[in-house]
């Protein structure tokens, strides 16, 4: 098992508009040297590919422990989401306003069910 | 028998027993500390999973209140996402990872390590600070518990994966190198009493051999002793007679 490095401390968040400006007043915005920031926001002109780009580039990281997403942003690339194992960064599916939080859809809970049994 | 099942290829030497028994005793202890560590994490798995479970749910109401702030937010000042995103330069808000030991699998947990920064005061200035503030709270406690909820995740899915790991270990050991340590044993023993007994016969035969030799010869010898008995005394008379009754005439007195 990979020891957290001292390193990984910032949050990262991919959403919509409102739930990344939150997140921002909140004051996880980051942003590095090389102008590389750590949140993205997605609209409805955004393309799927942009958003897995994001995603691959966040995940992959040193700096980044927690990964947040808007739950409607993960549907869309459901498949990486899925396929993402890795313990660093912890990939956390979070509700946003206009879509409310349905905990059938989150890989994690997923688990959680299909370990209980239910 | 020791023909059943797989075994390993030793030969059958009383050291090779020793060894064996040895290590079968061995398995047999790793196996039963590896279950007990198995059933430990599996206690603290269960628990964890029930938080997690919880949290998530927590986690919705917290998020709708978070976004209703921020709603008030929009409201009274006016959409302020583009001035925020413009504005963040470096994080107040970061988390620091501690380490937490459960039966020698490392757990990381992240704790909030917030630097009360003045970022975006100046946000709102014009007209809805207050709610600015406040969404700034509110969504500062909601990160608080998706923070949380992250150290559960990650404790949960390294938990998994250690305890598969774990299970894999116990089921290898009770279902393959046990039973194959047993069939080792009892094929040298087994063979080992094979070699016994094929001594013990070897012995009785080697016993026998020597009895019937010892009979033949007796009897030889006997039957020497008899013909010798038979032959002796026409000899000895004869000799005795024929040297003493002759006449030599080379004996001139």
């Amino acid at each position: 098992m990979a020891a957290p490095s001292q390193e990984r401390n910032l949050l990262a968040v991919i959403g919509d508009e409102d739930t990344v400006t939150g997140m921002l007043l909140a004051g996880i915005g980051n942003v590095s040297q090389n102008q590389k920031k750590n949140f993205l926001v997605v609209d409805t002109k955004t393309q799927i590919p942009t958003i897995e780009a994001a995603f691959e580039e966040f995940t992959q990281r040193k700096d980044i422990a927690i990964l947040l997403i808007n739950q409607h942003v993960a549907e869309k690339i459901r498949p990486m989401v899925d396929k993402y194992q890795e313990p660093f960064p912890a990939l956390l599916e979070i509700p946003s306003k206009d879509h409310p939080y349905d905990p059938s859809k989150d890989s994690i809970l997923k688990r959680v069910h299909k370990l209980f049994g239910e | 028998m020791s023909g059943t099942g797989p075994r390993e290829n030793i030969f059958p030497t009383r050291m090779a027993l020793t060894n064996t028994k040895l290590r079968l005793k061995g398995a047999q202890t790793g196996h039963s500390l590896l279950a007990k560590k198995r059933d430990a994490l599996t206690t603290r798995f269960r628990a964890i999973l029930r938080r997690v479970d919880e949290a998530k749910r927590k986690m919705g109401r917290v998020m709708q209140l978070a976004s209703f702030s921020l709603a008030e937010v929009t409201y009274a000042t006016g959409d302020i996402s583009y001035l925020v995103q413009e504005q963040a330069k470096s994080a107040s808000f970061k988390v620091k990872a501690r380490q937490e030991n459960v039966s020698g699998v490392v757990l990381p947990a992240f704790e909030v390590d917030r630097v009360p920064g003045s970022d975006f005061n100046l946000t709102g200035l014009g007209r809805g600070g207050q709610q600015v503030l406040r969404a700034k709270e509110v969504y500062a406690k909601a990160v608080e518990t998706l923070v949380d909820l992250a150290s559960l995740q990650t404790a949960f899915m390294i938990l998994d994966e250690v305890i598969r790991a774990t299970n894999r270990r116990v089921n290898a050991i009770e279902h393959v190198i046990i039973p194959r340590l047993e069939n080792t044993i009892k094929y040298i023993t087994s063979e080992l009493d094979e070699m016994d007994r094929e001594e013990f016969f070897r012995l009785k035969k080697v016993q026998g051999k020597k009895k019937r030799d010892a009979e033949a010869t007796e009897a030889a010898r006997k039957q020497k002793e008899a013909a010798e008995l038979v032959q002796l005394p026409p000899d000895l008379a004869g000799g005795g007679g024929d040297l003493l009754g002759s006449k030599d005439e080379d004996v001139i007195f």
